[in-house]
C-alpha cells in the first residue's frame, strides 16, 4: 500500500488550466501567424512592429503563459494517452519524467527566450 | 414478417470449458419482449443450464446488466425489435470476472463502494433533542441525481479505464462519494477526497465519458468525477498555501 | 491459459478478459477520445514554433524573415493546417465538456449547462478577435 501524497491534484490543475488558455487563445495565433499570414491573406506586421509588441510586458507574460501552460497540458494529457492507448503504465516513472520534463524545458525556455529580449 | 430473432449467448461453465464458447438460440420475436424476456424464454423452453442474473425486471433493482452487441445495457429495458433482424450478441458485462455465463463477479465493486464511506458522517452526532437534520429542496437538487444509482455496474463495463486499471475506484464508487459530499447533512468529504486523490482515485479517470451515456438513470458519473477533479485540486492549491488553516 | 489451477467444487475458476492493446479502435466514442487526448500533441508542437517564432525575433531582423519564409513554404502551411483542425477540435470538446466540471452558481439556482457552453464560446470569438487587433493593429 503505498502512502506517498499523490502530486497528481496540482499537474491535473495545470492540465486544467492550460487547457483552457489554449482553447481560447490557440487556433487564433495558428490561424494568423501559421495560415493567414504566410498565405498572404493578412499582411504580415514588420518586424518593428512584432518586436515592440513583444517588448510589451503584458504581451510577454501573455505568451509565457500560453507557451508554458499548453506544454503542461499537453504533458498530462500525453501522458495518460501513453499509459491508456498504449498500455505502457509500467514505464510510469519514465514517461511522466520524459513528459513533464519536456514541459520544464519549455517553460524555461519560454523565459529565458521573453525575458532576454 | 420475421417471427424469430437469435440470441448468440455467451456460455462458460468452468467444469467444463476455459474458453467461453457461444450459443445461439432462437426465440420469438415480440414487440413486447426485452432481451430478458428472451433470455427467460430460454431458460424456460430451450436450456435450463443458462445463467445469469436478474429480478425486479423493470430498471430498479440492477441486476440484469449485461453486453448486447458490445455495449452494456440493462436487459430488462431493452427490446429485441431494437436489434431486428438480428442476431443478438449477449455476453456478461466486461471488466469482471465471469463466474458463469452471464453472471459477473462483483465483490470488487462492492469493496470499492465500501471504501466511499457510503453513508452520513458526522463528526459529532447532534443530540436527537435537536431534532432532525433539516434539508431545504435546493440542498436535496445538489446531490439527488448522484442518489439514482442502481449498482447496475453499465458504468464499470462502458469505463475502457476499469479495465486497464483493475484497481481504479471506478465511476459509480466516485459518484456515489459525490451523492454524500454534496448532502448538507454530511460531513465526511475530507474522509473520502483523502482516498479518492491518490492513486486509484480521480485522477486515474481521462474523462471518456462513456459511464454517463450509458448510465440507465442519468446520473452522469463522469460529471461527477470532473467536479471532483476540481475540487480536490482546489483544495490541494489552498492547503499548500494556507497550511496552517483547515486542518 | 490454465484452468482449474485453483479450482474448488464451490469455488470454479474465474474467466478473465484482458483489454486488447488497441481498444480504443473498436469503437467510433473511443476512437474520438482518442483523437481528442491528441489534440494535445499539436497543442504541443504550436506551443514550441511560437517559442521559436520568439527566438528568431530575438535573433534579429534577418533571422526572422528566414522564419517568416520557412512559415510560407508549403509543408509548413500543410502541417500548420492540420495542427488548426485539431486545435480547435480541442476548443470545441474542451468548451463543450467544461460545464461537466465546472458548475456555476447565481443565486441558489445553478447556470444551466447550454449558458456556460455559450458563454465559453463567446469568450473564444471575442479573445480571437482581441489577439488579432493587437497583432495587427494596435
Amino acid at each position: 500500500m503505498k502512502t506517498r501524497k499523490s502530486i497528481d491534484p496540482f499537474w491535473w490543475s495545470l492540465f486544467g488550466t492550460g487547457g483552457v488558455i489554449a482553447a481560447l487563445c490557440l487556433p487564433a495565433l495558428l490561424f494568423l501567424n501559421g495560415v493567414a499570414i504566410p498565405l498572404g491573406w493578412i499582411e504580415a506586421p514588420s518586424y518593428e512592429h512584432v518586436l515592440t509588441l513583444v517588448k510589451n510586458s503584458l504581451t510577454r507574460l501573455f505568451l509565457f503563459v500560453v507557451i508554458s501552460l499548453s506544454l503542461f497540458h499537453w504533458a498530462h494529457r500525453f501522458r495518460f494517452t501513453l499509459y491508456d492507448g498504449l498500455q505502457l503504465k509500467h514505464l510510469n516513472q519514465l514517461i511522466a519524467v520524459l513528459c513533464y520534463g519536456t514541459a520544464m524545458i519549455g517553460t524555461i525556455a519560454s523565459l529565458y527566450t521573453l525575458w532576454g529580449l | 414478417m420475421q417471427t424469430t430473432i437469435s440470441l448468440e449467448i455467451q456460455r462458460y461453465r468452468p467444469e467444463q470449458e476455459s474458453e467461453p464458447v457461444y450459443q445461439s438460440y432462437e426465440v420469438p420475436l415480440r414487440k413486447d419482449w426485452v432481451i430478458l424476456d428472451a433470455l427467460n424464454y430460454i431458460k424456460d423452453n430451450l436450456d435450463g443450464s443458462l445463467s445469469y442474473r436478474w429480478s425486479c425486471r423493470m430498471g430498479v433493482c440492477g441486476s440484469c446488466g449485461m453486453m448486447a452487441n458490445g455495449t452494456p445495457v440493462l436487459t430488462c429495458a431493452t427490446f429485441l425489435e431494437t436489434y431486428a433482424p438480428g442476431p443478438i450478441r449477449v455476453e456478461p458485462l466486461i471488466n469482471f470476472p465471469v463466474i458463469r455465463d452471464l453472471i459477473i463477479d462483483m465483490s470488487e465493486f462492492i469493496t470499492k463502494l465500501k471504501q466511499m464511506k457510503p453513508w452520513i458522517v458526522r463528526e459529532e452526532e447532534q443530540p436527537l433533542s435537536d431534532g432532525e437534520y433539516l434539508q431545504t429542496p435546493d440542498q436535496l437538487t445538489e446531490y439527488k441525481q448522484y442518489s439514482m444509482c442502481i449498482n447496475c455496474m453499465l458504468c464499470y463495463a462502458a469505463c475502457p479505464i476499469v479495465g486497464l486499471e483493475p484497481g481504479f475506484l471506478g465511476p459509480a464508487a466516485i459518484a456515489l462519494a459525490q451523492r454524500y459530499n454534496f448532502d448538507n447533512r454530511d460531513q465526511g468529504k475530507k474522509q473520502r477526497t483523502e482516498i479518492l486523490k491518490e492513486d486509484n482515485g480521480i485522477y486515474e479517470c481521462t474523462f471518456v465519458g462513456e459511464c454517463s451515456i450509458v448510465c440507465p438513470k442519468s446520473v452522469d458519473p463522469a460529471g461527477a468525477i470532473q467536479r471532483y477533479k476540481v475540487a480536490a485540486a482546489a483544495e490541494w492549491w489552498k492547503s499548500l498555501l494556507l497550511p496552517w488553516g483547515n486542518r | 491459459m490454465t484452468i482449474n489451477t485453483q479450482y474448488t467444487k464451490f469455488r470454479p475458476q474465474r474467466y478473465q478478459t484482458r483489454v486488447p492493446i488497441f481498444w480504443w479502435v473498436h469503437k467510433w466514442a473511443h476512437l474520438r477520445f482518442i483523437t481528442r487526448e491528441l489534440t494535445s500533441v499539436f497543442v504541443a508542437i504550436y506551443a514550441f514554433v511560437l517559442l521559436f517564432q520568439l527566438w528568431a525575433l530575438n535573433q534579429g531582423a534577418e533571422t526572422y524573415a528566414l522564419f517568416l519564409a520557412w512559415l510560407r513554404t508549403p509543408i509548413s502551411i500543410g502541417l500548420h493546417m492540420v495542427a488548426l483542425l485539431f486545435v480547435i477540435f480541442h476548443s470545441i470538446t474542451w468548451f463543450n465538456l467544461a460545464p461537466k466540471a465546472l458548475v456555476l452558481r447565481l443565486g441558489t439556482k445553478r447556470v444551466p449547462d447550454a449558458v456556460l457552453i455559450v458563454l465559453n464560446y463567446l469568450a473564444w470569438g471575442v479573445l480571437s478577435v482581441v489577439i488579432a487587433w493587437i497583432m495587427l493593429k494596435a
